[in-house]
């Protein structure tokens, strides 16, 4: 088992270095960071841009196999580079992180649970009321853009506010809170979490429901579920001891790849409610020209995608005996 | 019910009361179709220690009735009548009362082994589970009785094979594993739902055998119910024969097998293919009695007795009234049928049914075998398929030996019929025919032609000369071709113009014994049997010399298999075809196979004529596999000795050097050192035992497993 991990480990390297480079490839030939600083007011001179791009490792003239050789060497050495703020990548980065986990650790927890569970309840009142309603409001949060949640949400939360300030709509914490622990503080940041929150619950409750009501319709009719009955089990304890348990098996890649790559995947939710993490970053640092954060979004996710295959490999492995290699 | 006290109870259950008692049970499910009356009306009882066989075909209701005893049905179902276990009414208990009998007061076998256990929890835990669903035992008292169970139920090394995973058990284990579980808390009432339909036939006996000792360990009663009517004639005491969701004739044993009243039983007893079933050297083989059409549909029911449509002997009254279940006059235990009291009495039993005439054995047939052109020779033939590791540089780390070295012939007018067990590599001999293949080592040689110097043309030649027919006629037609369109596509395929197709079509129908009209009717608007003809006329759309038969009965039920055997006889004599016959079922074999080949493992270990393969089975492998075949008779199953195996067929990647079946020879153990010696040492070869007889084995000796009957 440690060395099918190890071998699957190597592989997922490779991938991230492949996807790495070639993000980087892309982001260098296709930006143009001279164009940021060149419709700057007054103008700057031409040698001090080309200065500043020599400096940032951005200028468009120098050959892309140089500029790559020189990001990569900084990234071995573990620095991102510079922003074309001309700040380190790695404090932004850190930051951003900091942010996208604080936001995604709890929805991903409850959006998960309230998936599973809202699925497999689905599917044992198959074609009651109870699944119809649910399955009708999976595929219309579904069919819906992400803004257009985190929007209605905002207007429903405004008017539930009724003028007061109960329920926060941007922004991460309250300027006077910065860098503040306490329970004010927190309070503070709970008012402002609920609502991208929210809206990514709401996502991922409507996305994985519908995975585990198929998964779970499979396990109702099985054999097994029968043979545990028939030992004595009562039904709901057969049903969540011997179908659930099973049921659970095909979603789990599922669960981990959407959890892990939502990191830089909640960008309408961060950009809707003023939350500074990854997503936010991917669509900014491309507005910007910024060469460098392209480059880190894109390792970033590559990163992401290792631990998630990693993740899901150990997980499926500690779940299902079947794959579990001797 | 008049059944109890008509019964003969066994000696040990004379004074008990009866555990389990059910009567007039019924059950209907909504459909769209209307209500489905899956049951109505059944009654029976079982005492401590007696087994009672429930037997009837797929529809029959036997399996829904014995899911409404325990309350596992949907809730959709409608369940009405009385279900009383030690006196205790069951019917009407909620959940969590059921539960606490279910699994303690009632243990329950099912039929497929392989999905009946949860594939994530370890076997031990699972019997850990049921112990500790009903007895406050601690884990580790709970494992030590899971252990003991295990051991009783014959699974080797239980200690460590206790926390094994369903997946890393056999068929044949996990059933064991069933058992071991439905006996965990001393039932009163074992229900057995098909125990062993998915087994191989070694398999099966080990586990009855299993059952019998789990009986014994519990002395609870077992309700067994299966189609096989062999399996009961030797395991159960009473027999209940079920049709249309009622019995239509209970009784012990004997009374039933030998002496039936109710012409569906007679029926089903005559179209059975016996492996006991002697045949006079020469004579034409006896014909199955079939019986005409299927089974009805259990939604709006005709009036009168269900089985009056499909009966050769029913009466006006029969279309009218539904006969009740009551001893007739003179019978010894209850029928119902309007005419019970004429069977056996006025009406002679055999003559119930019209026996088919078999045509005439043809010119071809009754040739000497030697003077007979050869249509299909294997010399050695080969298939060995490479195990390999790696997703992308593939390592080979061993080698499948599937196929490892076969040889037959099959003659112009004659039926090879090919038996062994699941994994022997049956399949894969058949694939590599159909393949022509050209690779591995070995000649295929089809009607006199090597095929290994052949091109593209003559090979697409051969083909239409080489037809197949599979097992599942449910999965081998394409559900959106009507049957014209199927029959329609070989032709096609070799060229036949518009107007040849045409008159074809109906042609072939009518040979199967479908109308013309069927033609523009799609597979889903047949029966099991009736899609079987489709596709044996499909494989004789071409004209072919060689039908291929694959398993072509094991998915239909012994009354509508019966019609299918027998037109499978009838056309191999009236268009000379030849037949390469794969089955498991002996029996089956027995019928209609010329000659037999038994296959083990990637080899066949005997071949000859099946006069002589059946009379004096040589090879102990062939010996053990005849003596496992129940019978549907129960004085001479009672009579019976049985050679059981020891184990499960080994992996063909892993095959044992020597002899491949030494290490669960049966014979082997009573040999002395040498002897062993080389059968661990030297791999047998053919030894000639007669003048059509080989079987490979270093001490092949013939043994009589099979009490023969005279002939019919």
């Amino acid at each position: 088992m440690g060395r099918y991990l190890l071998r699957r480990l190597a592989n997922y390297l490779v991938l991230v270095v492949v996807a790495a480079s070639l993000t980087y490839f892309l982001a260098g030939l296709s930006l143009n960071p001279r164009a940021k600083f060149e419709g700057r007011n007054p103008p700057l001179p031409e040698a001090s841009i080309t200065k500043t791009l020599d400096d940032y490792n951005m200028n468009p003239d120098t050959p892309i196999l140089s500029r790559f050789g020189h990001w990569a060497d900084g990234v071995v050495h573990g620095d991102l580079g510079k922003t074309i703020e001309g700040d380190d990548v790695n404090d932004d980065f850190g930051r951003r992180v900091g942010v996208s986990t604080r936001l995604l650790l709890i929805a991903a927890l409850i959006g998960s649970l309230g998936g599973v569970a809202l699925g497999a309840f689905g599917a044992i009142r198959q074609y009651r009321l109870f699944d119809r309603f649910t399955t009708l409001a999976s595929f219309f949060v579904l069919a819906m853009p992400v803004f257009v949640i985190g929007v209605a949400l905002k207007i429903g939360a405004t008017a539930l506010n009724d003028g007061s300030q109960t329920i926060k709509v941007l922004g991460e914490y309250d300027p006077q809170y910065a860098g503040q622990w306490n329970l004010d503080a927190l309070v503070n940041r709970a008012q402002h979490m609920l609502l991208p929150a929210l809206t990514l619950i709401i996502l991922q409750v409507a996305l994985y429901s519908r995975y585990q009501r198929s998964t779970m319709l499979d396990v109702l009719g099985s054999d097994f579920l029968r043979t545990a009955r028939a030992k004595g089990l009562r039904k709901g304890k057969a049903l969540v001891k011997h179908g659930l348990r099973t049921a659970i098996l095909p979603v789990v890649p599922l669960l981990v790849y959407n959890i892990v790559l939502l990191f830089t995947g909640a960008t309408f939710t961060e950009k809707t409610f003023g939350w500074h993490g990854m997503g936010e970053l991917l669509v900014d640092s491309i507005n910007k020209q910024d060469v460098n954060s392209v480059a880190t979004v894109g390792l970033f996710t590559a990163v992401l995608v290792l631990i998630a295959g990693l993740l899901s490999d150990l997980l499926y492995a500690a779940l299902d005996p079947r794959v579990r290699v001797r | 019910m008049t059944e109890t006290t008509a019964a003969q109870p066994t000696e040990a259950a004379d004074a008990a009361q009866p555990v389990l008692d059910v009567s007039d049970l019924t059950v209907s499910f909504p459909s769209e179709a209307g209500e489905v009356r899956a049951v109505r009306g059944v009654s029976y009882s079982v005492r401590p220690g007696e087994v009672l066989g429930i037997v009837g075909e797929s529809g029959s209701g036997k399996s829904v009735s014995s899911m409404a005893v325990l309350g596992l049905l949907p809730e959709s179902a409608e369940v009405t009548g009385s279900v009383k276990l030690a006196g205790r009414e069951l019917l009407g208990l909620g959940d969590a009362a059921m539960s606490g009998i279910r699994g303690k007061d009632i243990g329950m076998v099912f039929q497929d082994p392989l999905s009946a256990l949860t594939p994530v929890y370890s076997v031990g835990d699972q019997i850990v589970e049921a112990i500790q669903v009903h007895q406050s035992l601690d884990r580790a008292a709970a494992r030590k009785r899971a252990v003991e169970l295990l051991g009783v139920v014959g699974i080797p090394d239980p200690r460590r094979r206790v926390d094994a995973f369903p997946h890393e058990f056999s068929g044949g284990m996990r059933q064991r594993a069933m058992i071991a579980m439905a006996i965990a808390n001393d039932p009163k009432v074992i229900i057995a739902d098909e125990p062993t339909t998915a087994l191989d036939v070694t398999i099966q006996a080990q586990v009855l055998e299993v059952l019998r000792t789990a009986q014994e360990v519990t002395g609870a009663a077992i309700v067994m119910i299966t189609h096989d009517l062999g399996v009961i004639a030797g395991f159960a005491d009473r027999v209940q024969v079920m049709y249309a969701g009622r019995p239509v004739e209970a009784g012990p044993v004997d009374e039933v097998y030998y002496r039936p009243r109710m012409p569906y039983t007679i029926g089903l007893l005559g179209s059975i293919p016996r492996l006991d079933e002697a045949r006079a050297e020469g004579t034409a083989r006896r014909a199955l009695t079939p019986i005409d059409g299927n089974p009805p549909k259990m939604v709006d029911l005709a009036p009168g007795c269900p089985f009056a449509p499909r009966c050769p002997i029913a009466v006006d009254q029969c279309r009218t009234d539904e006969p009740e279940l009551e001893i007739a006059e003179g019978a010894g235990h209850p029928t119902s049928c309007h005419r019970a009291h004429e069977i056996g009495a006025g009406l002679d039993r055999d003559a119930v049914y019209p026996v088919p005439a078999l045509p005439e054995a043809g010119a071809i047939e009754r040739l000497p075998r030697s003077e007979r052109p050869t249509v299909l020779e294997l010399d050695g033939l080969v298939k060995h398929f490479p195990l390999t590791k790696g997703a992308i540089v593939k390592r080979k780390v061993g080698t499948v030996r599937a196929v490892d070295g076969i040889s037959f012939d099959i003659r112009e007018g004659e039926t090879l019929g090919l038996v062994g067990e699941s994994g022997c590599g049956k399949t894969t001999t058949l694939l590599e025919i159909l393949d022509l293949p050209s690779g591995q080592a070995g000649t295929v040689t089809v009607f006199g032609k090597d095929i290994r110097g052949l091109g593209r043309a003559d090979r697409k030649g051969l083909r239409r000369d080489m037809q197949i027919v599979f097992q599942d006629p449910m999965a081998a037609l394409d559900a959106r071709m009507p049957v014209g369109d199927i029959l329609a596509e070989p032709l096609r395929t070799h060229g036949w113009d518009k107007a040849r197709i045409a008159a074809r079509i109906p042609e072939l129908l009518d040979m199967v014994g479908l109308e013309a009209e069927h033609a523009d009717r799609y597979p889903q608007e047949f029966s099991g049997g009736q899609r079987q003809r489709i596709s044996i006329a499909r494989a004789l759309a071409l004209e072919p010399k060689l039908v291929i038969l694959d398993e072509p009965v094991s998915a239909l039920d012994v009354s509508i298999q019966a019609g299918v055997l027998n037109l499978l006889d009838e056309l191999k004599t009236r268009l000379g075809l030849s037949y390469l016959f794969v089955a498991h079922d002996l029996s089956v074999v027995r019928h209609i196979a010329d000659r037999i080949a038994v296959m083990y493992l990637g080899r066949i270990v005997e071949l000859g004529a099946a006069d002589a393969v059946f009379a004096a089975p040589s090879h102990p492998y062939t010996q053990a596999l005849l003596s496992a075949v129940p019978l549907p008779d129960p004085r001479k199953e009672r009579e019976r000795g049985r050679i059981l195996l020891s184990g499960d067929l080994p992996s063909p990647a892993d095959v044992p050097s020597g002899c491949r079946f030494a290490g669960r020879c049966p014979k082997y153990a009573g040999l002395g050192d040498g002897e062993q010696a080389r059968c661990r040492d030297e791999d047998p070869a053919a030894a000639v035992l007669g003048p059509d007889h080989t079987a490979a084995c270093h001490y092949a000796t013939a043994l009589d497993v099979v009490p023969a009957t005279a002939p019919h």
